[in-house]
């Protein structure tokens, strides 16, 4: 579970830097970059706390 | 400055103050100097070494403080410094150069300054306050912290009212408004703070949780406001960033109106100094007395410049990328600076560094004034703290005079870091005696008073006689308070031992 929570997490963490990169890269369009950056910030949330600082809630 | 505790391996325990984002420091200083038994619902007590040297069993590697300090400088407080900047009319030569030198003389301070000391004494700021200055001077010390908390909180509570303005279009303040100017700003900034304030009395875990969780992410968001805002003002290539950063984003010229003209000088004395309440006023010998080794203090680099450089840049960019779709429109709000880069995802950063931030902030000002007033309500004390701050959050002044009053802060607390500094390492050698509150069994200790109140009124005496900003007396003010030190402790001791 906490290696899923954790790959989850590293891919949300891409999600986040990844497309506005490919958007000054013209790759993509804002609007995609917007949906995209959400995505990862749900995902971030929701995964990470199930292995990050939990001896410490 | 919030107060993320978020260490890696083990909780570095702070007290009381945190850097200009009032963030972390998870043990406050008046837990430190008043015992009061813990609370429900207050963090749990854990072997802090209050008053006692952290034996070797506890001290932490180098890794600890770098997670610390980038975590810490990454703050809601980043979104309104980054845009102040260009309100300054700063260049981009003077900026990056500012910024680079100022960010390195502030680890420079943290390496020569704190960390020789704390990894040495290995003991809180407040205990080596305490058997120099006594135990009453120590308090009238917290009182200061504390109101400088209520009013950094209280910016932040404006910083996540200007969000919350993105949802429902009510009508926000200006750069140069010092008071609310809208019925919606009332009632936005009102929840906003009733909600904070009511979560750092019961919930102060919850939201340290949050802020650790949310911090890798956050600092990548930083970075998006940064690229986006730069495509979408029109540099679409690393070749021509430097050229089109000096023509589309840093500008120089003459700063907006009601603002101070930034020069090279501006940005290097405020980058450097507005820590200076956390490494040459030595409120973070708490933190490095867990340090292994002295040199350990570099882990500050991590901070200043993931936080104090490229979270700047970025958040100026933002403000920059505003000014260029309408220059009408000067007004530093972050909840719609962030929206219009990265949409919902950008708005949730700005509330969630706001937040975090101002959670601890305002649960710290509590702390130290409880330390007034021992026998309070936690709880109590807690919210009359967050209502201080919400009432101070109306007033849009504060927030828009952050350059400032990071400054005026850091300058509040420096000189009693010059007083530890002299104390440490001169004392003896200019024949007087060390720790002499403790020596002598007083609670006052009037040369570290008289210094304290001496080099603050130099200081401000200055700034209001011949206009020099606030940014630049504060290195003057350290030798000040330094050389007041001796000349007084000389003094006043040898007059009570005749």
């Amino acid at each position: 579970m906490k290696t899923l929570a954790r790959t989850i997490s590293g891919l949300a963490l891409a999600g986040t830097i990844l497309p506005p990169l490919l958007y000054f890269a013209d790759r993509l369009d804002l609007s995609q970059v917007r949906l995209w950056m959400l995505v990862a910030t749900v995902a971030w949330f929701a995964a990470t706390p199930w292995w990050m600082d939990r001896g410490r809630s | 400055m919030r107060e993320r505790e978020r260490p890696p391996a083990k909780p570095l325990v702070r007290d009381g103050l945190r850097s200009h984002h009032g963030r972390v420091h998870a043990v406050s200083a008046a837990r430190r100097i008043v015992s009061h038994p813990p609370v429900a619902g207050s963090p749990e007590p854990v072997q802090e070494y209050e008053r006692e040297p952290v034996p070797e069993s506890a001290w932490l590697g180098f890794r600890s403080f770098v997670g610390q300090y980038a975590g810490e400088h990454t703050a809601g407080t980043e979104l309104m410094i980054g845009p102040l900047f260009v309100a300054a009319g700063v260049s981009a030569v003077d900026l990056v150069v500012g910024l680079i030198v100022g960010n390195l003389l502030a680890v420079l301070s943290w390496l020569f300054l704190t960390a020789p000391i704390a990894t040495r004494a290995r003991l809180t700021l407040y205990y080596q306050l305490e058997k120099i200055c006594g135990r009453t001077l120590v308090t009238v010390y917290n009182l200061a912290n504390g109101v400088m908390f209520c009013f950094l909180a209280g910016a932040m509570v404006t910083v996540n009212a200007t969000a919350a303005g993105v949802w429902f279009q009510f009508r926000m303040p200006g750069l140069n408004d010092l008071y609310p100017n809208s019925l919606g700003w009332v009632i936005s900034v009102l929840l906003m703070g009733a909600l904070i304030t009511i979560v750092a009395a019961y919930g102060y875990k919850f939201v340290a949780r949050v802020a650790n969780i949310a911090a890798p992410w956050m600092v990548l968001v930083f970075i998006a406001f940064g690229v986006v805002g730069l495509r979408e003002i029109g540099i679409d290539s690393l070749s021509g960033l430097w050229a089109q950063a000096q023509t589309l984003i840093w500008k120089g010229g003459a700063p907006l109106p009601g603002q101070v003209k930034f020069t090279v000088w501006h940005v290097l004395f405020f980058a450097w100094f507005c820590n200076m309440a956390m490494h040459i006023g030595m409120a973070d010998l708490s933190v490095f007395r867990y340090a292994r080794k002295s040199w350990y203090a570099v882990a500050t680099a991590a901070g200043m410049y993931l936080g104090h450089f490229i979270a700047w840049l970025a958040a100026s960019v933002l403000y920059a990328l505003q000014l260029h779709r309408d220059p009408a429109n000067t007004a530093v709000l972050p909840g719609p600076m962030a929206y219009a880069a990265c949409g919902a995802a950008g708005l949730v950063c700005v509330i969630v560094a706001g937040w975090t931030t101002a959670n601890p902030t305002i649960y710290r000002a509590g702390l130290a004034f409880q330390a007034i007033v021992p026998s309070s309500s936690r709880y109590r004390v807690t919210l009359v703290t967050g209502a201080i701050a919400t009432l101070a959050g109306l007033f849009p002044a504060i927030a828009m005079k952050l350059l400032g009053f990071v400054a005026l802060y850091g300058l509040v607390l420096m000189p009693m870091g010059a007083v530890v500094f002299v104390d440490f390492w001169m004392s003896e050698r200019l024949g007087f005696r060390r720790d002499y509150a403790e020596a002598a069994g007083t609670t006052v200790n009037w040369a570290a008073g008289l210094t304290w109140l001496l080099t603050l009124a130099a200081c401000l005496a200055i700034v209001n006689a011949d206009g020099i900003q606030i940014f630049f007396v504060g290195l003057p003010g350290w030798f000040v308070a330094a050389t007041l030190y001796v000349v007084l402790s000389r003094l006043l001791q040898r007059k009570a031992a005749a």
